[in-house]
This record gives C-alpha cells, structure tokens and sequence, in this order.
C-alpha cells in the first residue's frame, strides 16, 4: 500500500491527478454522445478516467472520478450528488487495481490484457451503478427504490457500453503511440 | 581560468528508446559569465545537451550515459535535482507547459512557494520578477489569455527568483512572432547584464539570436560537436549550410553576388557588418543583374470575401469589414499580431463561426447556403498541432477518414487515397502506424487527409511552427508544389522568413481589418506596418541600404526571385517523388 | 477568463471569507441538509442560504444559467420520484391521508407532499449556497485552500493543475470537434449507435494522447522548479483566517451537530407531523 501511494504521489502523478481530472470534467461536460434512451448522453468521460487509472494505479483513478465528478456537479449549479460522485470514484479504484499488471507504458495492449479490461469495466460499473450509486441514493436522499435502480441500470448500460468502445480504442491507441525500447532508428 | 561551470568529458548518452547514442563523445566548457549559443538541425541532439545540464537526464528521463559531467567541479549524477534548479534556471521550449500556476503570479511564485517561504516574502518576489520580465500588468491573467511573447516573459521571471548561476533557454523563439522574438532575445541579454549569470541559448533561428551578441557558438550534428568558437569565425565557414542552419540572410545574399565572408567583415550581425567599396559595388552589380520575375496574371477569381463583420458571444469584434478576393492557385499569408483576426477569419470562411454581416462566394456560390461539411469539400482547414488533427492507428485509415464519412465507394476510395498519400509523399509509408511519423510527416498526413476530399482551397494555421530549417523547406516545398498544381493555399503565419519566401501575396491584420494587401517585400520594408503587425524589418533591407542601393525594396524582392529559382533548378521534381522526410 | 467556478469578482462579505472556510462551510452545511429530513429545519436553512446569498452582491442574472439548469433538475427529478413511488411519502410517515386520485395508483397524499416538500427545501437549501461558493471563490485560491483544510499538499495541486488546465481543454476539445465535423465525423443523433461512439473516439482520442503526452513536460517543468522538494509548501494565494472564517466554520458545524442531536433525539431522520 505504501509503494501504491508513493507512486501515486510523484511528481507525475500529481499531473496525472490534475490532467485526468480536467479532461473528466471537460467530457462530461461538453462531450455529449446521445445514447438511444431519451435524455441520456454516453458517459465517456469514464473512458479516460479508466485510462488514467490502468497507468497511474487506483489512487489516482478514484480521485479523478471524485474530483471531476465534483467539479462537473459544482458547475452545473445542482448541488453535489454525493451518491454518484462517489460512485464515480470507485469505478477508477477498481479499474486501477484490476489492470496492475498491464505493461501500457511500455506499449502493450495484448488480447488478454483488452479481455481483462472490459471484464474489469464491466464489473465496476456493475457494482457503482447497479449497487452503489442507487445504495447511496437510498441511505442519504432516501429517494424510491425502484426510481434509483432504474436511474442506475441506465446509466450503468450506456456506461459500459461507451467505456467498452470509446475505452478499448483509448488504451489500443495510447499503447501503440508508445515506443518500445531501443526500437527508434534513423532511416 | 577560473572553475568551468559546466564540463562536459567524453560524454556520450543513449536515450531508453533509441537504438544509437543521441550524444557522442562530449568536450564541452562553458564559463560563468558566459553567453554561449548552441545551433544545430532537428535531432542534433542539443536539446538532450540541455537535459543533461538541467539534471532532467538522469534524475527523470531513462537512459544510459558514459563519461563525465561536472557541474562546479562536482560529478552532477552525485547531485540531486533541487541542488541542480539553484545553479541552472531552465526555460523550456514548450512555454505553455512550464506554465504551472492558474495565473501569471501564481507561476512565477511556484519556486519559492515549493521552498516554503512565508507569503509577504512571496508577494515581494513576484512583484520583483514581475517587473523584471516587464509583466507587471499582467499578475491575474491566466495563461489562455496570454500570447506567446508573454508566455515566456512568465517563464523567465519564473527562474529569476532562484539567484541561479546559469540560465538555460532551449529554442527560445520556437513559437514567436518576430517581434516577440527581438524582445526576447533582448531580454535575455539585459537580464544577463543584470544577474551576471551565464546564458546558454539553444535554437536554430542563428540571425534571430544574433540581434545581440554572444561570446561563443557551438555546432552539433549527428550527436558530435562540429565546430566550438567566435560567431565570426562560424559564420565566415560554409559549416552552417552544410549542416542544414540557415546562416543569416545577408550573408546569403553576399555569397550569390560572389563574396567571401571572412571574420574582419565581423560577419555575426547587420550592424557590425563592414564591406568594402568594392564589396559592395559587387553586391550592387548582382543587383543590378538579377532578373526580377515574371508577375502571374489572368487567373480566375476563385473566393471573395465582402465586408465581413463578425462578434464574439462577449462582445469583442474580432472582423470589422474584412474583404478580400483570391484566385485559383495563389498562395496567400495573412499575417498580423495575436488577436488581429487572423485565426477568426479562417474559421468565418470554414463554417465554424457564422459572421453577423457580409457575404462569402465560392466559385459564385453562395456559402451561407452549405454546413460545415460542405464547405469542407472546396475549402479545407489544417490545424497548427496535427496531433489534435490525426485520430486512426494506421495511415491509410486517417485519408481514408473522411471518404468513409461521405459514404464514398471503397475502390473510389483507395484510388482518391493513393493519389492523396503519393503527392503527399507518404506513400511509401501507407501501411506504418501514425505513431512512427516525424512532426513533419504528420502535419503532411493531414494535409493528405484533406486533399483526399479534393478542396480547391486549404487555410494552413502555422504550417511550420517549431520546425527547423530542413523540416520548413520540405514543407513548404511541399506546399509550393501544391500550389503549383492549381490548389489555393492561405498561410496563417508569424513565420517572415516564410511569408517572404514562399508567399506571393500578403495581407496584414489588424483591430479586425485588412491594414495592407501587397506584395511580401512591400509589406517587409514598410516601417509602419511593420511595427503594427510585429513583424521584424528584414536584414536584407539594411543591408542594401548599407551598399547604397537605390530601391532597397527592390532587392529584397530580387534576393527572393533568385532563391526560389535556384531552389526550383535544384530540386527539379524533387518534392513529389516520394522520399522520406 | 473561461472559468469553470464562474467567479464573479466583487466586495462583500462572502467574498472576503477565506476560501478554506467557505469549503469547510459548504461541506457541512451539504451534509447537515443531505442527511436530514427535519422540515421546519430544512426551512431555517433554506431562509438562511438566501441571506447569505444577498450579503454576497451576486445578482441573479449573473448566476441566471446555474438557477436554470438547477430548476429543471429539481422538476425532473420530483416527477420522476412521483411516476415511480407516488406513495412513498406513506410507506415513510406511516400514515396516509388521501387528499385525491389523479388515475390508478397515482394519488395525491398529504405524506407524498410533505416528502416532496423535503425534496425541495434540500434544494433551496443547498443550492444557494453551492452558486455562492463557485461564485465567490477565486479557483486558486480554492486549491490552496485545500491544503489549508488538511489535505496533502500533492494533491490540493493536482486539484489546481486541473483548474489550470480546463480551460484550455475546453477550447481544444472545441477545436478538434470543429476538425473532425469538416471531415464528416458527427456525433449526432443522425448517425448510429456504434457509429457515434465511433466518432467520439475520433474526436477525444487526439485530446487525451496529446494531453497525456504533456504530463512528462509538465512534470519535467515542475520538478526543475522544486516542486515535491518539501513536506510543506506555502501558496501565493492563501489568506490569513479572520474571526468571520472562524464563525464561519462553527456555523457549519453547529448545523451539523444539531442534525445529528435532533435526529437521535427524535428516534429518527423524518420531522412527522402525521403521528401524534
């Protein structure tokens, strides 16, 4: 845990912190993809925050949900909804513990990585959308059951299915733009 | 001799990724005190000669060096970092980036607020840097309302609160406009009069530089030290063009009329410049030989632009009745200072704003009437950063991009794709990922991703900012060629050497209006419009007024005519072969 | 300046809080109003947010476009708690006064009300407060007062980098999308679903590798700058705490405190009026 938060806290951390975070809010905010349900837009701000979580590690994947989810509530004007703030931090969390062992700096993407990902995705937005968000919703605004768990599966499909496409092809494209060791030659 | 600040020995560096050594076999000394220049092409590996000053290489970027580096004597792999950032204050050549704080005083006082000083202490030095890089007025903007020129101010008062001992600029013009530039390198010099400390300047703009003197100029290629000595020395050699850095213009012009350069000529700038009379009768004789050019004419008016006026959602009126007419194959630079109107102008004509008042024609066709997409069939838009621009993997998949949007046919697209990528020079590389092209091979990938849609005109913002002289001519060539072949080209440009050079036709922004609309040369020896638009009076001006030469605007035009022929007799069809940048 | 916290400069009293207290405050006050179902307090808050909000200057046309888009929120979010459980209100006071029936299971309650009321009161109590606080914290100074509050400096400055940053983004974001849209890549409802995720990749993918690209510069400018050199870092835009931010703190606090009094004491989260 210690070297977790070491790594999380170097200097490029921090700016990873910071640049996730920003480019969070600023897809949540004007990146609205409509999904086919009436007044829902993909979430595919959780695309970047997952890319920031696989390399820098689950500290700083879970910040940047919480913050820019934050920032994003903050500057609609609604107030924060805590539930789903949290919610979105914990997609990053999750998504930075499953993928430790993914080498995408180094530029490797395999297959079995690509299955790992999306197995990861989709179980975590299971569990903040399905499970946590709607909990939450319960237990602080108590709000009706059945309207938080429909709210929730909604956002948690069109999450997968956003995270499944737009995040795949994030992480295939980061990790081809990366060079491999000793593999740059003067033509 | 006092202690060297800095001692290179024998020192060679591998980056992680790279299969060969960036550096080689280093002796390098440089003094207190000194200001030193280092030039050299693209991947010289002087840039990497700065990291290891700086510390960056070992303590942050992966690799493995051999032989010594001493920094005040001591080996500076046995330092650390922070002990490194007290002796040498570094500005880096991505202005943008080293602007941490959300507002100018926030970033010049990052320094001292990560060594803890109380904040009557911090406020103190602000105000001190501040006033030192001239930025006073300035303390609450953020850095998205800020220019270049200003950017950079920030990062040098950034480094003054240190004391160093060495202050490090690596391309300090690299995105400047001229006159911003001439500052610059005023400012440096007056702040090396100031603090006394060293000064080292890497870039490869060398006449740029030499607006004020430097004690030494060293010359790297291919990892090595080619040349170490006085300005004067340098430039009287043909080192320089041999190893891709454009020597001053002047000198140029001197050696087509046949003159030797030698150090008594004191060569290293305009105003020290001394010839003799018979030197500079030979100059007026080339003058006097050289051909000027023949003028096009009779080509068909392709766009027109009618009093354009166009505001801003805040109120600010970037277009103030812009009118403007351009004929099929001419190639255009809008030039002008930030915020003139430039960039808003291109993105009226593309689709992306809608202006309030006034009319756009397009081969008599009315714009207003088309999207955003229609308009991008006849006129294209290439961004200044082609990485914000280039979204596939493979090359072939970014031409074919926006075929695959329009629902064209996949044969139609191959074929309209191989044309595109075999003007563009890519061809060759069709089946590489984006990823393993240059800077410059990208920004022609997207000009190949737009020619593939066959617009008859495309608007380039910068097309060769941060290049050095062989990646600019080779774009440019580029674009010339494409000229050539009937296509319309608009430049948006700080860059004179290239509104000199490539365009025939300039027009100068201003408060949202078109100042002038002349010939390049015209608009270069133009006092007023010179300081209007910050562009910086061409040396090729001064110096045929030094050789007495009546129409001194005259030979700006010649010098000009005269290079773009020798170019076109050198490189023949040089450009659409095909060959690797 | 784009900005995201929509600062709106000006002299009052709420500006001159410290922006560490204000966080502190709005915090507080954020749980106090979430967790507590008590009506008559809801209204005190409520009341109170609107003082506040007249003591800051800010008129409502400057925070015109929050208020709306919060209005229809708050709209969307009753009907659609009442589509869904329009007897909640009864199942959580235990009681049920029926006042009439629209159609079918859709009747109106005198519990379903006051619910309702609930819902809107923790709006008009927070709301308030939330526009106040974008409206009147300067970003950096909110970053520095992170730290202030306890929180490792490290990352009360990644917080400022990203405040740093969006702006920028904003208008990258805006650019690409306008490149992209000349190639015939949209986003839009024309085209199909797979389609659309498709172009969004297109048009995010160059932001984010260009953006992640940037980290190591940045780093880079921020370690040859000694950032990370100390446990401790002081910030340009701190502020002294007065006797207000004080007072300010305990207010939030205070209302915390008695949420959590009033709610053990009453045996429960709901003010019950129906329950004798």
């Amino acid at each position: 845990m210690n070297s977790m938060m070491k790594k999380s806290f170097s200097v490029k951390g921090v700016v990873a912190l910071g640049i996730g975070t920003a480019l969070f809010f600023v897809l949540m905010r004007y990146a609205s993809v409509p999904s086919p349900l009436p007044n829902t837009t993909f979430g595919i701000q959780y695309s970047v925050q997952a890319l920031v979580s696989v390399l820098y590690g689950p500290v700083i994947g879970f910040l940047v949900g919480l913050i820019g989810h934050m920032f994003n509530d903050m500057a609609a004007g609604w107030g924060v909804w805590w539930s789903w703030v949290i919610a979105s931090g914990f997609f990053g969390f999750v998504m930075g513990f499953a993928s430790k062992n993914m080498k995408l700096d180094d530029g490797v993407f395999s297959q079995k990585d690509m299955v790992v990902f999306n197995v990861a995705q989709l179980i975590a937005h299971v569990i903040a959308w399905g499970g946590m968000a709607p909990l939450l919703d319960i237990l602080i605004y108590s709000e009706p059951a059945n309207k938080v768990f429909a709210q929730g599966l909604l956002a948690g499909v069109s999450n997968i299915i956003a995270t499944g496409v737009v995040g795949t092809l994030l992480c295939l494209a980061y990790a081809n733009a990366k060079p491999k060791q000793g593999s740059l030659e003067k033509e | 001799m006092p202690q060297p600040l800095i001692e290179f020995q024998d020192f060679s560096f591998q980056y992680f990724a790279q299969a060969e050594p960036t550096l080689r076999n280093i002796s390098l000394k440089i003094y207190p005190g000194e200001k030193l220049l280092i030039v050299g092409p693209s991947g010289c590996g002087k840039s990497t000669l700065a990291h290891c000053i700086n510390g960056l290489i070992p303590f942050s970027i992966r690799g493995k060096s051999s032989g010594s580096l001493k920094l005040k004597g001591q080996e500076l792999a046995s330092l650390n970092l922070f002990e490194i950032s007290k002796t040498v204050g570094t500005v880096l050549q991505d202005s943008d980036s080293q602007f941490i704080g959300m507002t100018v005083a926030e970033d010049l006082a990052f320094a001292a607020e990560n060594d803890v000083l109380p904040r009557e202490e911090l406020h103190r030095l602000v105000r001190e840097a501040a006033e030192a890089v001239a930025i006073s007025g300035h303390l609450k903007h953020a850095p998205t309302e800020l220019s270049g020129g200003q950017k950079q101010r920030v990062a040098i008062g950034g480094i003054l609160s240190d004391r160093v001992e060495m202050l490090l600029f690596d391309e300090p013009l690299a995105n400047l406009d001229p006159a911003s530039g001439k500052t610059a390198i005023e400012l440096i010099d007056a702040l090396q009069q100031k603090t006394g400390a060293a000064v080292l300047i890497i870039e490869h703009r060398l006449e740029d530089v030499l607006h004020r003197d430097v004690d030494r100029i060293v010359l790297m290629d291919e990892g090595r030290i080619i040349f170490d000595g006085l300005p004067d020395d340098l430039l009287s050699t043909g080192l320089l063009r041999q190893h891709g850095i454009r020597e001053p213009l002047y000198l140029t012009a001197l050696r087509y009329a046949g003159l030797d350069i030698y150090p008594e000529m004191q060569p290293h700038s305009i105003r020290s410049l001394r010839l003799k009379a018979e030197e500079k009768q030979k100059l007026q004789a080339w003058f006097e030989q050289t051909p000027p050019r023949e003028v096009v004419s009779g080509r068909p008016l392709l766009f027109e632009a009618e009093d354009i006026h166009f505001r801003y959602d805040n109120g600010f009126a970037a277009l103030r009745g812009v009118s403007l007419k351009l004929h099929q194959g001419e190639l255009m630079a809008i030039v002008g200072k930030n915020g003139a109107g430039k960039s808003t102008f291109s993105k009226v004509i593309c689709g992306f704003e809608k202006q309030q008042q006034g009319k756009l024609l397009f081969d008599d066709e009315d714009l207003m009437q088309l999207s955003v997409k229609e308009r991008a069939d006849h006129i294209a838009y290439v961004m200044q950063n082609p990485n914000l621009m280039l979204s596939q993997t493979l090359i072939a998949d970014e031409v074919a991009l926006g075929l695959r949007a329009r629902a064209v046919p996949e044969d139609e697209i191959r074929r309209r794709s191989e044309e595109a990528l075999r003007v563009c020079g890519l061809w060759p590389f069709r089946n590489w990922p984006v990823s393993a092209l240059s800077y410059g091979q990208k920004k022609r990938l997207t000009v190949a991703a737009i020619l593939s849609l066959n617009p008859q005109m495309i608007i380039l913002d910068e097309p060769t900012a941060g290049q050095d002289y062989r990646h600019y001519t080779e774009i440019m060539e580029f674009l010339l060629s494409l000229s050539q072949r009937g296509l319309t080209i608009v430049l948006i440009t700080h860059d004179m050497h290239l509104m000199q050079e490539y365009a025939e036709r300039a027009v100068v922004f201003t408060d949202g209006r078109i100042l002038a609309d002349d010939l390049p040369s015209a608009v270069l020896t133009r006092p007023e419009l010179i300081a209007e638009a910050c562009l910086k009076e061409t040396s090729l001006f001064a110096l045929a007024k030094l050789c007495d030469i009546a129409a001194p605007e005259q030979f700006v035009q010649r010098f000009m005519d005269f290079e773009r022929r020798l170019r076109e007799q050198q490189s023949g069809k040089g450009v659409n072969s095909g060959q690797p940048l | 300046m784009v900005n995201l916290f929509n600062y709106i400069e000006k002299e009052s009293p709420v500006h001159r809080l410290s922006g560490a207290s204000k966080f502190a405050l709005l915090i507080l006050w954020m749980l106090a109003a979430m967790l507590s179902f008590n009506t008559p307090f809801l209204l005190i808050l409520s009341l109170l947010s609107l003082f506040f909000f007249r003591l800051s200057h800010i008129r409502l046309g400057e925070v015109r476009f929050m208020l709306i888009f919060t209005l229809v929120f708050l709209v969307m979010n009753n009907l659609l708690i009442y589509l869904f459980s329009p007897e909640l209100g009864v199942d959580i006071y235990h009681s049920r006064h029926l006042l009439f029936t629209i159609y079918g299971r859709y009747t109106v309650t005198q519990e379903q009300l006051l619910y309702h009321l609930n819902v809107i009161l923790k709006y008009t109590a927070t709301i308030p407060i939330v526009i106040l606080f974008v409206a009147t914290t300067h970003p950096s100074e909110f970053a520095a007062s992170l730290n202030r509050l306890g929180l490792n400096y490290r990352i009360a400055y990644g917080v400022a980098l990203a405040l740093r940053y969006i702006p920028g983004l904003v208008s990258d974001f805006q650019a690409i999308s306008l490149s992209q849209q000349a190639r015939g890549i949209e986003m839009s409802k024309k085209e199909s679903l797979f389609k659309r995720l498709k172009a969004a990749s297109n048009i995010i993918i160059p932001l984010i590798l260009s953006s992640f690209d940037r980290i190591e510069v940045i780093s880079n400018a921020m370690e040859l700058r000694g950032f990370g050199k100390h446990k401790k870092r002081s910030w340009y835009m701190s502020r002294d705490l007065v006797w207000e931010d004080f007072a300010a703190i305990a207010l939030g606090f205070i209302l915390l405190f008695y949420t959590i009094f009033w709610t053990v004491w009453n045996g429960g989260r709901y003010w019950n009026p129906f329950v004798a």
